[in-house]
């Protein structure tokens, strides 16, 4: 087994090869602006580090968000088009999953919630009974309104410590970013055990913006 | 790797703004163009929604490919190179394609070719009538640009002459449109009506047609209000407006101008074809007065079939299996998205010449003027 993960959800491009044991390389960046430019050299990195091809892959694995529109789709569209040159399965994975299971092995016990940056003042989140089982479906939402619901639980993810003050207990201690190794290793663990995945599909979580004009501007002066 | 040096197969991808296309071409031929299009989406909205846009090429971009393949009936083993759009265009909705091509050529082994989408509405024309004349005179009119371009060579040398100064001629078509009711796209719908009316029954302004103007730019906007503001003295007064006439009459407006100026610039430069591309070029009137025009001033008259000229994977294609016959560097694999590529560049090639995909990423990059996000 050679699983290739990747997650362009958040501003952390992040690529991971996972040969069913373990982690066997892996590259993080975070760069919200660049996604296009990062993802494919990170690949190739990667694969060269390890000194695998890109056609020893077996299985992909994806982060489907929710995170911001036009990062989100670069990572989608490339795990979409490998897997159908490869001819291998596709693994969407919850985003926030893979950031609940980094901190799990960095050692978090108990209930907790992931939150990350959405934007336009907003968090992606959702809850977490372990770091392996999540509660809710992924949410967006304002963090203020958030802070009853989720009052007393830990807290983890840059949107939980960029709005630090909404949030009870944020552990910024904890990783704060994707990482396509954990998002891996969660990965081969269900791979293992018969978990399931989401479908390569990207959970945006919100309707586009599309204004729709009003009827056409009047041009003859009044 | 070698390169077949006459007629490389090569897959093109674009996504600049509502279409997902991909295309095949071997050299000069045509092998397959398949297009997704998201322009019901958009037609509510009266123009094309960026994110609606970026959705749908996600959704449609892989079954493409292979339904592009497949209608090809070639091995995607056997392509000679990837050519995708770099820009400009819609920057979300480019960077899909972008990405796709990458990690498309990337799995498959084969050079990237990140080129200009313009350049490229120029270079489908070989699919058509054969290799371009060197240099080809070009007007490129579409609802994202309108262009006089003087291409010396397609891969390396394109040269602006002139451009609009505020509205596309494509823009203006869907704005009169939008005022007489008739729906979006506005192109198509208006050439209908048109056929039916009078192109002499309204004299409407031909913008930036006199002594002093520049002789090359084109100028929409007084036009797209001298038809609004005349429609609603109509509306005002309580009378019907004659929807055909009105769009016969902008439309020979339009028309009128850019046959003239495109003529107009082929003289100037000595330059005996004319290409017309992009989604205007499947308008009738243009074509037919384009012909006539052409042949009084003995021009000869470019113009692909209305499939062609309107974005599509075939037009990259072609202008891939272009760069790939002159021998041009591949692009990168941090070949980026840019919204606003100038036309002076056909192509984006990576760093490291004559190598093909560079392994240094440690150059100084230039980020895009439009956030993708935003
Ligand atoms: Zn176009």
């Amino acid at each position: 087994m050679l699983l290739l993960a990747l997650d362009t959800a958040t501003p952390a491009v992040t690529v991971a090869l996972h040969d069913g044991d373990s982690v066997v390389a892996e590259s993080g960046e975070v760069d919200a602006r660049r996604h296009g430019e990062l993802l494919l050299p990170a690949v190739d990195r990667v694969l060269a580090e390890a000194g695998r091809k890109l056609a020893d892959v077996t299985d992909i694995v994806v982060g489907v968000g929710p995170g911001p529109y036009t990062g989100l789709r670069v990572g989608i569209v490339t795990a979409a088009t490998f897997g159908a040159v490869l001819s291998v399965p596709v693994h969407g994975l919850c985003s926030l999953d893979g950031i609940a299971y980094a901190a799990g092995q960095a050692g978090l016990t108990g209930e907790f919630v992931v939150a990350t940056d959405a934007r336009r003042k907003e968090v992606y989140w959702a809850r977490y009974a372990d770091p392996r089982t999540r509660l809710t479906e992924p949410a967006v939402d304002r963090p203020a309104e958030l802070t009853e619901k989720l009052a007393g639980l830990t807290a983890v993810g840059a949107g939980a410590v960029l709005y630090a003050d909404a949030f009870t207990d944020v552990r910024a201690d904890l990783p704060q970013h994707q990482s396509a190794a954990a998002l891996a290793s969660l990965a081969a663990e269900k791979l293992r055990t018969g978990g399931e995945f989401l479908p390569d599909q990207p959970l945006y979580l919100r309707r586009p913006d599309a204004q729709v004009p009003a009827n056409y501007k009047v041009v003859t002066p009044k | 790797m070698a390169r077949k040096a006459d007629e490389p197969l090569v897959l093109g991808i674009e996504t600049s703004c509502d279409e997902t296309g991909v295309g095949i071409v071997r050299g000069h031929t045509l092998l397959a163009d398949a297009v997704a299009s998201s322009v019901d989406e958009h037609a509510r909205f009266g123009g094309v929604v960026p994110e609606v846009a970026s959705r749908a090429h996600l959704e449609a971009m892989v079954p493409t490919i292979q339904r592009a393949l497949k209608e090809a009936g070639v091995s995607a083993k056997d392509l000679d190179g990837i050519a995708v759009t770099a820009g400009p265009g819609l920057a979300g909705a480019l960077l899909v394609g972008v990405s796709a091509a990458k990690a498309y050529a990337y799995a498959l082994g084969k050079p990237l070719y990140g080129v200009n989408h313009l350049a490229s509405h120029i270079c489908v024309d070989q699919l058509e009538h054969g290799a371009l004349p060197e240099p080809t005179m070009a007007l490129l009119v579409s609802g994202g640009h309108s262009s006089l371009l003087l291409a010396p060579d397609i891969t390396a040398d394109v040269r602006p002459l002139g451009s609009t100064i505020d509205d596309a001629a494509g823009e203006a078509f869907d704005k009169i449109a939008r005022v007489l009711n008739l729906g979006f796209p506005g192109g198509p719908v208006i050439d209908r009506y048109a056929r039916e009316g009078d192109p002499d029954a309204i004299r409407f302004p031909r913008g930036l047609t006199g002594p002093r103007d520049p002789a090359y730019d084109f100028s929409f906007s007084g036009l797209k209000t001298a038809v609004a503001r005349w429609i609603e003295a109509k509306r005002a007064a309580g009378e019907e407006v004659p929807v055909a006439d009105v769009s016969a009459s902008f439309q020979e407006a339009v028309v009128d101008v850019l046959t003239r100026k495109a003529v107009r610039a082929c003289k100037d430069e000595g330059v005996d074809h004319l290409m017309i591309g992009g989604g205007v070029a499947s308008n009738s009137r243009l074509r037919a007065m384009a012909q006539r025009r052409c042949e009084d001033a003995g021009i000869i008259l470019r113009i692909p079939r209305p499939k062609l000229c309107t974005d599509n994977g075939a037009m990259v294609a072609a202008l891939g299996a272009e760069m790939v016959a002159r021998g041009r560097a591949a692009s990168s694999w941090d070949l980026s998205a840019d919204s606003s590529l100038p036309v002076t560049e056909p192509h984006v090639p990576g760093h490291d010449h004559g190598h093909g995909h560079s392994h240094d990423h440690d150059h100084f990059h230039e980020l895009s003027k439009d956030n993708l996000y935003s």
